[in-house]
């Protein structure tokens, strides 16, 4: 019997690992690989105006990459790319070893399930409540779960994205904008992602509740191996919780890399960027707390 | 306590892979290992659609304490296959064992958690990752139950049917109220004639006049051609087919034609007012005008209800031109009438009074249509559902009254000796 079984599973390892490096994820398993996003001589244009060209940047499995850029260097466009709901006029996209780029809008590719968005307003729907909010994913992904084991999800999510209990029951009207964005964030963990994508998290948020929202999403990164990709103005959430900077200008990814090898570039907008009165008082606070 | 779940049990003490392709294809019961090796070898689809499957067994421990070991993914995408047999777990369980489990989420976490709280059971064999997350989703949830959405019907019924009645009463009171706050913002108006919003109104007009003109036209004409037609059929039968054109002119300027284009320009602009008034609740634009002294009842209520009060007799009077014309083409083609001696017809046969009952309607019907939307418009409050509600209202309320008024002035006007 035992060498049976042995045979067995010999042969089914090597069905499964034929080429490992081609080979589909299996749907249980975590992704592996060392970049979870690769974007590669990406190239968006809207009419006349390119936004992005030959833009490339990976993203280290288990970061959390800061994306910053002045207005209008096409944060949110890089976002929306990558997730899937901008088509790019030229370039290639993968995200968890697949591309996004080849797929249609609405093909079903396997990673929708394996990644979290909170949108710069938290977009929830507003004829749900909450707890309904945190539900839809589960009841899209996985329509054969009881509705009670469905509840049951969605209230310990809102719970661990730090809203009371009492919020599950509310409408998106009736919470502040705080609120709104943790709900958000409950709704972008409901399928216990690996990727999180967060448009502007702390922006609108009074200076307590963005350390709490930083401080959460820390949390949230190394209790549950998470991958972020985070688009932000904020310099203290970049000095608190980012691994690593990517810079947005003149259509590309200037620099990527932590911030102080971002000071050795000495590129004007990124000096300017960080060693302006903003920039520097972030440094101060981010010494008086080291120090 | 053993063999609650024999499933589990007997699986156990198999091979693992061969467990896994028996749930999918189960070969004939003493079928031995190497023929399901076969098996697997001839389909090597099922491969594919075959993945590890959470899974739980009991096993005896010491003080009649069972321990309860989970295997298998513990994830959100595999929880829905052993939670009803989780949940089903009566007796005394000691441990949760999670030494087999090979991928664990918060999901996963979580279970383990509520059924270590349920029987008061302590976890072991939990992984760093695990035990990461079992300290994340620990202190979330307890096992209060939710609070139960619906009433009981016998008191749902009754309280709905309360509400509602209530609402409709706040409703009449309210559309009042707000058309007293109207005229007493018209009044101001006129008072300071700066503050108005000429080129408001004009947009406006052209909105929901010019724009609309198409629309109404082609639609009158093709009401006048089939009110011709088949009078025509009708009368025919008292070889009275002339009185055709007292039917088309008469019934167009008195009725018809307002009525139409007022159910015609409740559907396009009433739906307009209350959807663009909605949305701009909605996106808080509306409060920011009042915060910077503008008021909307003045920027954006009086505009649209005095553009629909002019455009509405205007719109009245072209549609039943547009009908009789229709009519006077049918004269032409079917009863041999030409058209010209048609329309010299109308001319004698319409009494003056009855272009007057129209028009006196007319801005009537305008005001009507105006209120509703702007009304409901205003009304939006809190989600987009709320817009899409409150446009049907403000068109199914304004047609209604239309009507309902229409019956009135048709009564009214027959007795006043303009019939």
């Amino acid at each position: 019997m035992s060498e049976n079984k042995t045979a067995v599973d010999a042969l089914v390892d090597q069905m499964l690992d034929q080429n490992p490096r081609q080979r589909e994820p299996r749907e249980h398993e975590r992704f592996r690989g060392d970049y979870p996003i690769v974007v590669r001589g990406l190239e968006n244009c809207f009419g006349e105006q390119k936004v992005h060209e030959d833009l490339s940047l990976e993203v280290n499995r288990g970061e959390i990459l800061g994306v910053v850029g002045g207005s209008g260097t096409g944060k949110s466009v890089l976002m929306r790319s990558i997730i899937g709901l901008q088509t790019p006029s030229a370039g290639d996209i993968e995200v968890f070893g697949r591309s996004i780029t080849d797929a249609r809008p609405d093909e079903e590719i396997g990673v929708r399930n394996r990644w979290g968005v909170l949108f710069q307003g938290g977009a929830l729907f507003s004829t749900l409540t909450v707890g309904e909010n945190v539900e839809v994913p589960l009841r899209q992904f996985y329509p054969e779960m009881s509705t009670r084991m469905r509840e049951e999800i969605a209230r310990y999510k809102v719970i661990l994205s730090g809203l009371p209990e009492e919020a599950c029951s509310k409408f998106p009207s009736e919470l502040s904008g705080g609120m709104r964005k943790r709900a958000g964030l409950a709704r972008a963990l409901a399928l216990d992602p690996e990727l999180l994508f967060l448009d502007e998290p702390t922006a609108g948020l009074d200076p307590i509740g963005a350390a709490a929202f930083d401080r959460l999403t820390r949390e949230l990164k190394e209790t549950l191996g998470l991958t972020v990709f985070l688009i932000t103005h904020d310099l203290d959430t970049l000095y608190e919780i980012c691994d690593r900077v990517a810079v947005l200008a003149d259509r590309q990814v200037i620099a990527v890399g932590t911030i102080p090898e971002l000071l050795e570039t000495d590129h004007p907008w990124i000096d300017e960027y960080f060693n302006g009165p903003r920039g520097r008082a972030a440094q101060a606070s981010q010494a008086r707390a080291g120090g | 306590m053993e063999g609650t779940c024999g499933v589990a049990k007997f699986r156990q003490t198999h091979a693992t892979a061969a467990m896994r392709a028996q749930r999918f294809i189960a070969p004939p019961m003493g079928t031995n290992c190497t023929l399901t090796l076969v098996y697997i070898s001839v389909c090597p689809h099922i491969l594919k659609t075959m993945s590890e499957a959470a899974d739980f067994a009991i096993q005896d421990g010491e003080g009649g304490n069972a321990v309860l070991a989970l295997s298998g993914p513990y994830l959100v995408s595999t929880i829905a296959q052993v939670d009803d047999a989780l949940r089903a777990i009566d007796g005394a369980v000691g441990t949760i064992d999670l030494s087999q489990v090979s991928e664990i989420d918060t999901v996963g976490a979580w279970v383990a958690c509520r059924i270590a709280e349920q029987h008061d059971a302590q976890i072991c064999g939990a992984s760093e990752r695990a035990q990461r997350l079992i300290n994340a989703v620990k202190d979330s949830g307890n096992e209060a139950d939710m609070v139960p959405r619906e009433r009981p019907i016998w008191l749902r019924v009754p309280q709905d049917l309360g509400s509602w009645v209530m609402v409709g009463c706040v409703g009449v009171l309210n559309v009042v109220g707000f058309l007293g706050q109207i005229l007493t913002s018209f009044g101001s108006i006129i008072r300071h004639p700066s503050r108005f919003r000429m080129r408001a109104l004009v947009h406006q007009i052209e909105l929901v006049g010019v724009d609309a003109l198409p629309i109404i036209g082609l639609m009158s004409f093709l009401i006048g051609i089939v009110i011709a037609q088949q009078g025509a059929v009708q009368l025919a039968q008292f070889g009275a087919e002339t009185l055709t054109i007292n039917l088309v002119g008469r019934i167009t300027l008195r009725e018809l034609g307002v009525l139409m284009t007022a159910i015609m320009v409740a559907g396009r602009s009433g739906s307009a007012f209350a959807a663009q008034i909605g949305t701009m609740k909605l996106t808080e634009e509306v409060d920011a005008m009042r915060t910077i002294g503008i008021s909307p009842t003045e920027a954006l209520v009086i505009p649209r209800i005095l553009a629909a009060v002019i455009m509405m007799p205007l719109l009245g009077f072209y549609a039943s031109v547009l009908a009789i014309i229709g009519g006077a083409v049918v004269g032409d083609m079917l009863l041999g009438i030409p058209f010209w001696t048609f329309l010299e017809r109308v001319k004698e046969v319409v009494p003056t009074f009855d272009l007057w009952v129209g028009l006196i309607k007319a801005p009537v019907f305008g005001l009507i249509v105006g209120l509703a939307g702007c009304y409901h418009g205003m009304q939006v409050r809190g989600n987009s559902e709320e817009v899409g509600k409150r446009t049907t209202l403000a068109v199914v309320s304004a047609i209604f009254a239309v009507i309902v008024l229409d019956a009135f002035f048709a009564v009214f006007f027959t007795e006043i000796g303009w019939g």
